[in-house]
């Protein structure tokens, strides 16, 4: 490896994946729009997923990279559903603010 | 050079998703999702996995974000619209993900990760190792993925249709 102090660190995408998934999370406090919590919710999904292939690449195996496709399979399932559910709130009580749905609240 | 391109691409990454977070319209929020997709994309090609870095664009660029693209035209929501929580709810949600983001990076700075200093030079991105670890070993959940799909796709015609009663 003669350019080996080319190469980005490990850490630097352990650091990378962590803050993302820390803007996912605080997306979904911040916000009351359901839709942009599920857009959220993917981006905590990415950062997994960077983590996961970041570790695939630097240990030489590529079981990561595997389960990196299986998470991508659920992840678009769920949207799907979850974009449908979506429809069928907007549809009862006109509009996707979730504060509006406390009928489950104690 | 590859530290100058993870650079410019995290900080592209970063700066899209906080857009995603901080936009008052919903159609920016969902435009700079893709952004932070494709700059994704970009780390996995760094990270030389070519297969994945091509599943991932065109699973959620094309796939996921067109769908959230056309629920939001669709419920037409937009600036007037959109919901917003009340200043001192926000200022929480701000500090307490700052200190989940403190929290994760105290527990990793104690962690040693000498062994995986350096990747060797592989080919496990690439389409063929995958694809034979995909249809060997992890046959069966694959065949199974498929079954998921197909009830995804059921319970959401279901949901989203009109209610005739």
């Amino acid at each position: 490896m003669g350019h080996a102090d080319q190469i980005v660190p490990l850490n630097w995408y352990l650091v990378l994946s962590t803050l993302l998934f820390c803007i996912g999370v605080m997306g979904v406090l911040f916000r009351r729009n359901a839709i942009i919590m599920l857009m959220c919710i993917e981006i905590m999904l990415n950062a997994v997923n960077l983590l996961l292939v970041s570790f695939s690449a630097y240990s030489g195996n590529s079981d990561g990279q595997v389960f990196v496709f299986f998470i991508m399979v659920v992840a678009a399932a769920e949207v799907a559903v979850g974009l449908a559910l979506m429809m069928s709130i907007y549809r009862n009580i006109g509009s996707t603010d979730i504060d509006v749905l406390n009928k489950l609240k104690w | 050079m590859s530290q100058l391109i993870f650079y410019i691409l995290s900080a592209m990454t970063i700066a899209s998703a906080l857009v995603v977070v901080f936009s008052k319209h919903p159609m920016y929020s969902v435009l700079s999702l893709v952004v932070c997709f494709f700059t994704i994309a970009g780390h996995y090609i760094l990270l030389n996995a070519q297969f994945l870095a091509i599943t991932h664009i065109i699973v959620y660029a094309g796939a996921i974000m067109v769908l959230f693209l056309f629920v939001v035209m669709l419920l037409n929501l937009n600036r007037e619209s959109e919901p917003h929580k009340p200043g001192k709810m926000k200022f929480a949600a701000t500090i307490s993900a700052g200190m989940l983001f403190l929290i994760l990076i105290a527990a990793m700075k104690s962690t040693t990760m000498e062994t995986f200093s350096f990747p060797p030079p592989s080919t496990n991105g690439m389409i063929q190792h995958v694809g034979q670890r995909l249809f060997t070993d992890y046959l069966l959940p694959f065949e199974i993925s498929s079954i998921l799909f197909l009830s995804a796709m059921i319970g959401a015609v279901v949901l989203a249709k009109k209610e005739k009663y």
